[in-house]
Order: structure tokens, then sequence, then C-alpha cells
């Protein structure tokens, strides 16, 4: 499936899909990388390895440093796939060296969570687990 | 994204890994806003300076990189004085990480002047594409000097001083800078910051990120100041026009039939300005200008402060008016420079501060977890020495 590239690099991963917008700074604990926000339909799970898939970022410019501090700290997700890119995960992404992709095709929204995607940032693919590209 | 040769090569990473991801940040920038192509900037002013609100992680991004600025680079407000952070109550851990990250950005070629009024340093000029991080700098820029500038981040910023370039789309662009909504105001305008500043602190909340038109009044730049730092804390006003004042709005005429209308009654300014009891004061947000600094100094002449009172400016200003600053500290007043009431910790400890800034009065609540209450520069004194 092809969508854009925004941050370089190869991930593979599965899926943890989150209906809702992020915010990192105060919404995942950059020593553990577990989302903390209260109430969110993620909270209590770890982004660590896996292809985080959310609409688009919220809250404050800092949590690109928070994406940064998830990569440094060794927990941070294999890629991130957002709907429509912004800056503050944007910007995050690249500095943490975490693959990004956006813009995906609607048929990539009907993958069942769990299931295993490679993204590739610099082409903009998001391939199957088991398929070539 | 048309990129040049050059540009290229150092996204291929032939000038570093560092240059290699600022121009990574600048493309995909370029592409989440549809931009065209990157255009030469003539100056940067970069956010994410106080360790209070980078932390540890932003620090450590900062100590990462290995590049030099290209373009004359000055920093937003730190977390303390850079001189004398030990009588301003800066705990000595904190002063140790808040000279870390000035060191981090002394290293990558910036200038250690810590404000957000860049403009009072280097003349900008008319047109001049740049690329600034404070809100209350960018919609001054945009307005009262005519220069254009988004609203960046600060790795955005930093990317934008270290290649030289920004992404050529938002407020770079002539056609994007057009008045979208017209702002009447109810009542005499008053000649007070603190009165402009409750005017914008409400226009902020009415007009959200569109770009409004002022018409029928004449503010002074320092009242443009006031007002526009209030409606970028408000709003995400990153640009406005007075018309027959503001540059732009001299240049072009822009008509305004068709556009939306909005009104700031009498009654809502009133409504802000109430009149309780404060524990300290704080004016100097956006930092003070050398006229500002002689407004006070004459207000506090003769007089003894009662309550803490601090005065922000940024250094250079400070330097440049020594005999002001004497006056002020005379009253027992302090004159702090390189830092803010919004970004220092020192401001932590009040439960309530009286600002004359329509921004303070919107950032202090959440950002020093204190009570504002807003008054002119003459009430703060009087709050100040009563």
């Amino acid at each position: 499936m092809q969508g854009r590239g925004i941050s370089r690099g190869r991930g593979t991963g599965e899926l943890l899909v989150s209906p809702e917008p992020i915010s990192f700074l105060s919404g995942v604990d950059p020593e553990t990388g577990v989302v903390v926000e209260h109430d969110h339909p993620l909270e209590g799970q770890s982004v660590t390895g896996k292809v985080l898939v959310f609409p688009y970022g919220k809250g404050s410019t800092v949590g690109s440093y928070v994406i940064y501090a998830l990569k440094q700290n060794g927990v941070a997700p294999a890629a991130i796939i957002n709907q429509e890119a912004e800056p503050i995960i944007a910007v995050g992404a690249i500095i943490a060296g975490i693959p990004m992709v956006d813009r995906l095709p609607p048929e990539f929204y009907k993958l069942s969570p769990g299931r295993k995607v490679t993204v590739n940032g610099d082409t903009g693919e998001v391939c199957l687990d088991g398929e070539t590209g | 994204m048309y990129l040049d040769n050059d540009d290229e090569r150092v996204l291929a990473g032939e000038f570093g890994e560092t240059r290699q991801k600022m121009m990574e940040i600048l493309v995909a920038l370029g592409e989440v806003y549809g931009a065209g192509k990157l255009i030469p900037i003539t100056g940067a002013q970069v956010s994410g300076a106080s360790y209070k609100t980078i932390g540890r992680w932003g620090l450590a991004w900062l100590q990462s990189l290995n590049a030099r600025v290209v373009v004359p680079t000055v920093l937003n407000p730190i977390g303390m004085p850079r001189e004398g952070w030990q009588d301003f109550g800066i705990d000595e851990e904190f002063a140790r990480h808040q000279a870390e990250v000035v060191e981090a950005y002394r290293r990558l070629g910036v200038r250690l002047e810590c404000t957000c009024t860049p403009y009072y340093l280097r003349i900008t000029e008319y047109g001049e594409h740049l690329a600034w991080s404070e809100s209350s700098a960018v919609v001054y820029a945009n307005s009262v000097l005519g220069a254009r500038t988004n609203r960046e981040g600060g790795p955005s910023a930093l990317a934008a001083a270290i290649i030289g370039k920004t992404p050529y789309y938002g407020l770079h662009i002539v056609e994007n800078r057009r008045p979208q909504v017209v702002i009447d105001i109810e009542g005499d305008t008053g000649p007070h910051a603190g009165h402009w500043g409750a005017i914008g602190h409400i226009a902020g909340k009415k007009v959200g990120n569109r770009i409004p038109i002022f018409q029928g009044i004449r503010p002074n730049r320092d009242q443009l100041k006031a007002l526009g730092a209030a409606m970028a804390a408000t709003g995400a006003v990153a640009l406005f026009h007075v018309d027959g004042i503001t540059p732009e709005a001299r240049v072009f005429s822009f008509p305004t039939d068709g556009l939306d209308r909005v009104t700031v009654t009498e009654d809502e300014i009133e409504a802000l300005f109430e009149d309780t009891g404060v524990e300290a004061v704080a004016v100097g947000c956006p930092h003070c200008s050398a006229d500002e600094l002689r407004e006070v100094a004459e207000l506090l002449r003769g007089k003894t402060t009662t309550k803490p009172f601090y005065v922000f400016t940024a250094a250079w200003i400070a330097k440049n008016n020594l005999d002001l600053v004497s006056v002020i500290e005379r009253s027992g007043a302090r004159v702090i420079t390189d830092t803010c009431m919004v970004v220092s910790p020192r401001m932590d400890e009040f439960r309530s501060i009286m600002v004359d800034s329509g921004k303070a009065f919107a950032y202090v609540p959440g950002m020093c977890g204190a009570i504002a209450r807003i008054g002119t520069r003459a009430e703060c004194v009087e709050a100040a020495t009563s």
C-alpha cells in the first residue's frame, strides 16, 4: 500500500491502532513507552516495537522531544503511521530516526490490529509481513 | 518539493548527519504544508531554550547535534538570567541544566541573546523572510514590521537556521496574508498597554487562527506589540493588520466587504480588570522596549515597592539603559534579563501575580500555577508600591 514518506528508514511490527489523536507530552511515558493519558483508547498499552497508527498529533510541540526520548530509551515504536502528518509528530519521528508514513489508502484502515507490517519511510510504502516491497 | 543540487547533497548526507537531519525536517514540513520549494531566510529565532520547557530529552537532542547556524540566530527567553541567577532564587540543579542548554546552543553558533523581542537587537526590514518561533515575536515581525515568518517550532527554526532556508508556504506567500475578519473595538481604546493586552486577549479568542484587520484605531508600536502578543496567546494569530497603520495595510488596499466582523465590547474589556490582591507584580511580557522601561522607571521614581516587582527585558536593552535600570532597582523592583515570567520556574512560588500583558494573563495560570490579574502599567506600579 502506498502512502507518503515523512521520516526515513524501515520498521516492522504489529499494528497498534488509536482512533484518537495522541499527545506525546504527558500522554506517553518516555521511560516505559506506555500510554498514560487518562481515558485514552490506548491507556495502559505499550507502544514499544509496534507500528503505531493514529490520526494525527496533538498537544505541545515539546512532544517531539518525547518521541526522541522514547527512541533513546529503547522503548520507541518501530514505525509511525498517521492519517495526516503534522509538525509535532513529523519532527519527532525525524529527530528520533523512526520511520513514518502518512496518507495511506482507506483499505489500510481495514487491517486488524496486531497484524504485522513493514513501513518504508523512504518510499512511503507499507507492506503486509511476508510480502516484499 | 523542488530542491536544488546543494540541497539534494545535504539531504544525501554529504555535509554530515546533523545537516542531513535538518534538511529532512525542512523537507517533511514542506510536504506537510504543500510547499513547492525552499527559500533563503535572513534570520532565525529559536524556541525551546528554557530547561523548564524542553527538559532533559530536549537537551540531549541539542547536545547530539554537530553543525553551525548560517544566518544570525537568537534564542527565546531561557529559564533564568544568565548572570545573577543566584539572586533570582533559581536552584543550582536547574541552573546547571539551563547552562548546559545555553552551551549546546552556543556550540551551534547561536547568539546568546535570549529574548522574545529580537526585533530590538537587529533591524528587521519589510519583506524579509525569517524563521522565528516565539508567538509574540512572530506576530510582531509579520504585522508591525511587514517581515514574513510562519510560527516555527523549536527544531524547525533551528533546522532553518542551520540550512539557511525554510519551506515556502503559509505567511511567506503574499497572497496568504490578506485579512479574513474585521475587528471593531467598542468605546475608547485608551492609552495603556494593559488595555491593548486586554483587547488582544478577547480578540484572539474570537478570531482563532484567522488574520484580523482592525479599523479606526491608531496604536503605536508598543501598543501593537501588546495587542499582537495577546492575540497570539489566546488565538493562533500570527499576523494582523491595522487599517492605515501597519505596513501591509498601507502598501495594499484590503477590501473588507463580505468579511466576517467581530466586536470587542467595552463590557468584555472591563470584565478582565478585576481588583484583587496579589503577591507579586510582573511586567515585560513581551520583553520591555527602551520606551517601556522608561515609563516603568518614571512611574517608580521615588517610590518603594512593598511586594516583589519584576521587570523583564532583553539583556541588550538593559545594558543600553543602565540609568533606567538603576531608577527601577532603587525602588526595590528588579530588572531581570534573558528570562520571563512564563518560562522561569522562579514565578511558580507565587499564588497570584499581577501583569500588564494580555499574553501573560493568558499563560500565567497554566505555566506558573498562579491566579493572574491584569492592569495597566500604572496600576501594576500602584499594586506593587501600596
